[in-house]
């Protein structure tokens, strides 16, 4: 576990001196990356000073979620990238060469790319983030520090395992795989609003099909001290590591079918 | 030098892809319009104040924003001009005694009017049947949108044909791509209908030429800005398209001269 | 104790058949219409430790599906296959840290990395330790006088200076058994024969197996002593080259060079397969006319230049035998 450890760090210790021998062209994808993020923010910070609440929530709230969602999602976009182009790597037939290693084909795959200039929409989002923590004032706890940052770890989990099933996906069928795409950036959008602005049928998707809810939603009821079924939100976040962990054994399952089946 | 372009817009061509991809899906633009439907929803049932955009009309904006997206991404570069600049052989076109502007501004259009088309029907007809997408205010609207198309159209290509000729500049132009695109994008309502945004920042937004590909169109359609307003609107549009097309004229002739000057 | 066995294997394969035109791409959506691929038959051989196996068969013979099997990454309908004691596919990571492979087509190394950095990576993903590491590579650098190229990026690299270093790369963990799929395809005569040469020596001073799969000729003349002959699915010959030859025929050929561009050579028992100017290509049986024989009768008739005895190339024979087979005419065993 350790040594996996070693290697993935070794493998995206390449990736990132790689992008930075292009320094112009890493700053500026960055500085694009944040502005077109910060626009984003921007538009819902227009619609709450122009509405000024959303079904209750006031901007702080809504920073909160937005906050969360959006640094998890970029630490999964940063690192999935090479599931996120498997498809293309099983066309051109060098998927066989990730199996004549003998290490596990997810972790090759984990460690081909950490793409370092998603490091515009993390500081963006942390910056909103941090913002919201100190408008929300004396609501703060260690133990609601840690589940913030449990949340972000759990949604990262979670949003890694959807591009997971986007490559197992890629074992059957060479058809575009934009319904993951849909689901992915999807979620990210529906994810940084609380989830009680939308129909019940969206909501219910989104908690038990792909459980968004529990990495953002139950655990910001419990940081923002609106009633919660106790205990859930504070192990709410697990549910994202368990969503990797099922998206991984279905990805193992892919490639055993891929070896019987050949390509 | 050329090896580190090669690898510079090999990525930025992946960025392209990836960003195209990832929005290009009809399925996707379905759901993208449904949550923001569904957000904008909730913002409206928040408050009776009165809004400078019913909630009807925001429904319309979106899915026109939705069916015509092409047009205000002026990031959907021309792919096959940017690998030309990136293998070189731009030089040749250069050296050919055609007009090139007025070549690549054609292809611009070309890319996105067919596109276009093909979206547009079948978004118009999901969404006009089931998604809330009403009829033009009147046929003045739907004529004064279709109007406000075109010009949105030209404005969209003289834009994107500005950002390939500043790809001839390297790491300059390929900036300038990013951040006008980002920039670009928002400032066109397609994430925020530009109303909605606050009211000291209207008179900005109003004047940038960014809110001809996708606001003034949206607006006439829905009767928001009524058929004897709009035509300010399109000297805007055509204002800013003339200006832009002079200046990427000038950079064009003067980027064909760096690029000639140094050999290719 | 075998390192390679394999049993009977087989394995087919149902590819999707595209149907002509548009009204067939259109029922291709509904139902698919599959064509079953018989790529191996029945497969059985057994490799030693330290030989040195060429592998050899027309395209679609069956050859990388052997391979992919015999590395773990494909999984065979039936028969049984063991590589250094173990079932490669049910266990793939063990199987894999103690082979090399080298595909002719493909690098294993990475693209915009300097050589000794794709070096060093595989290190650790194999799990390599430090000391003998460091010695292997550094007598691989050595033999493969690799010294100039360490800090070139891959992708910057002839396809000579590439597959030596994709050979070095196949080393570095020592393994007991290699495949080398067309190692010296695309190569130029002297990088061929230097990599023939550190193929051959790999094998003989160090003991390594190798398992050789090639269309060059050449390469199986020079280094193996045993090839084993597929096509279609099945094993077609198994056994040294003398052996081969004398499968496919005994036939030896007389190549005479005449005095006189246009002397003309009838013997009975040597017919004449074809003429080059003053060179002449006669075919002859040695079980019915001695070498030494016919050599003397030609040569009290005819005034000659030189002349050469040879065997047939092995390209006719292993066409002979491919046609052979495909005119499903067993060959004389």
């Amino acid at each position: 576990m350790r040594e996996g450890i070693r290697l993935y760090l070794r493998y995206i210790s390449i990736s990132a001196r790689g992008q930075m021998q292009y320094p112009a062209s890493f700053i500026l994808l960055t500085i694009s990356g944040l502005l077109a993020t910060g626009g984003e923010f921007l538009g819902i910070w227009a619609l709450l000073h122009r509405f000024g609440s959303l079904k209750g929530w006031t901007l702080p709230e809504v920073a909160l979620f937005y906050g969360i969602v959006q640094i998890a999602f970029s630490i999964s976009d940063a690192t999935s990238r090479g599931f996120d182009a498997f498809a293309a790597m099983l066309k051109r037939g060098d998927f066989d060469r990730v199996l004549l290693r003998p290490r596990s084909s997810a972790l090759q795959l984990a460690g081909q790319e950490l793409t370092m200039r998603r490091i515009g929409r993390f500081s963006q989002a942390l910056a909103v983030l941090l913002w919201s923590a100190s408008a929300l004032g004396a609501i703060w706890s260690p133990a609601k520090v840690g589940l913030v940052v449990a949340s972000i770890l759990g949604g990262a989990c979670l949003f890694f395992g959807l591009i997971v099933l986007q490559a197992t996906l890629a074992f059957w069928t060479t058809e575009s795989l934009e319904i993951v795409n849909t689901v992915t950036y999807g979620g990210v959008e529906t994810a940084q609003f609380p989830l009680t602005i939308y129909r019940p049928w969206f909501r219910r998707f989104f908690t038990a099909v792909i459980p968004l809810a529990f990495i953002s939603y139950f655990p910001a009821l419990a940081i923002l001290g609106r009633p919660a079924p106790p205990v859930l939100p504070w192990i709410a976040p697990l549910a994202g590591l368990l969503f990797l962990l099922l998206a991984l054994r279905i990805w193992q399952f892919g490639v055993r079918q891929y070896c019987s089946t050949g390509s | 030098m050329r090896s580190y372009w090669a690898v510079v817009s090999a990525r930025f061509r992946m960025l392209l892809q990836y960003r195209a991809a990832a929005v290009a899906g009809f399925g996707t633009q379905l759901f993208w319009g449904l949550i923001r439907i569904m957000i904008f929803e909730a913002f409206y049932r928040s408050t009776t104040a009165s809004q400078p955009m019913t909630l009807p009309e925001v429904v319309d904006y979106i899915w026109l924003g939705q069916a015509t997206f092409v047009m205000t991404l002026p990031y959907y570069l021309d792919l096959e001009i940017l690998t030309m600049v990136r293998s070189g052989t731009v030089v040749y076109e250069l050296l050919r005694p055609l007009d090139l502007y007025s070549l690549w501004f054609s292809r611009s259009v070309a890319s996105r009017a067919a596109p276009t088309l093909l979206r547009a029907l079948p978004m118009f007809v999901a969404a006009g049947l089931f998604l809330g997408l009403r009829p033009p205010a009147s046929v003045a609207s739907g004529a004064g949108w279709l109007l406000a198309l075109l010009g949105a159209l030209m404005l969209s290509c003289a834009i994107s044909t500005i950002l390939s000729v500043s790809l001839l500049w390297t790491i300059a132009g390929e900036g300038l791509v990013q951040i006008l695109g980002s920039a670009g994008m928002i400032l066109s309502g397609i994430v925020i209908p530009l109303p909605l945004f606050p009211d000291w920042a209207q008179t900005a937004l109003n004047i940038l030429p960014f809110r001809g590909l996708l606001d003034t169109p949206a607006r006439i359609y829905s009767g928001n800005i009524l058929p004897g307003e709009a035509l300010p609107l399109f000297a805007h549009q055509m204002a800013w398209t003339l200006a832009f097309v002079a200046l990427g004229r000038l950079l064009l002739a003067r980027g064909t001269r760096r690029l000639v000057a140094q050999g290719g | 104790m075998p390192q390679i066995v394999v049993e009977d294997l087989a394995k087919t394969f149902r590819v999707a058949e595209r149907r002509p035109g548009l009204w067939g791409a259109c029922r291709g959506l509904f139902a698919r219409r599959h064509r079953i691929v018989r790529a191996l038959d029945g497969v059985s051989f057994s490799v030693e430790p330290g030989e040195l196996v060429g592998y050899i068969g027309p395209n679609g013979a069956g050859k990388s599906t052997t391979v992919k099997i015999l590395a773990g990454i494909l999984v065979p309908d039936s028969g049984r296959c063991e590589v250094l004691g173990r079932v490669p596919w049910r266990e793939r990571v063990a199987t894999v840290s103690e082979i090399g492979a080298v595909f002719g087509q493909r690098t294993q190394l990475w693209w915009d990395l300097p050589v000794i950095e794709s070096f060093d990576l595989l290190r650790e993903i194999y799990r390599v330790p430090a000391a003998s590491y460091a010695r292997v590579r550094d007598e691989l650098i050595e033999a493969l006088d690799l010294g100039a190229l360490l800090d070139v990026p891959v992708r910057q690299l002839s396809l000579g200076q590439r597959m030596r270093c994709d050979l070095t790369a196949s080393l570095l963990h020592s393994p007991s058994l290699v495949y080398l799929d067309e190692p010296t395809i695309g190569l130029d005569a002297v990088s061929k024969l230097a990599l023939r040469d550190f193929i051959q020596r790999l094998n003989r001073e160090q003991g390594v197996t190798v398992l050789l799969t090639t269309h060059d000729m050449d390469d199986i003349e020079a280094l193996c002593r045993r090839v084993i002959v597929i096509s279609q699915g099945q094993i077609l010959s198994d056994g040294t080259l003398e052996a081969l030859r004398s499968q496919v025929t005994p036939e030896r050929w007389l190549i005479v060079d005449l005095m006189e561009p246009d002397g003309i050579i009838a013997d009975p028992d040597a017919p004449v397969m074809r003429r080059e100017g003053a060179r002449v290509y006669l075919r002859f049986d040695p079980r019915q006319v001695a070498a030494a024989d016919l050599i003397s009768r030609i040569a009290a008739r005819h005034a000659i230049r030189d002349l050469f005895v040879e065997n047939p190339p092995i390209e006719e024979i292993v066409a002979r035998i491919y046609r052979e087979e495909a005119a499903c005419d067993p060959t004389g065993q």
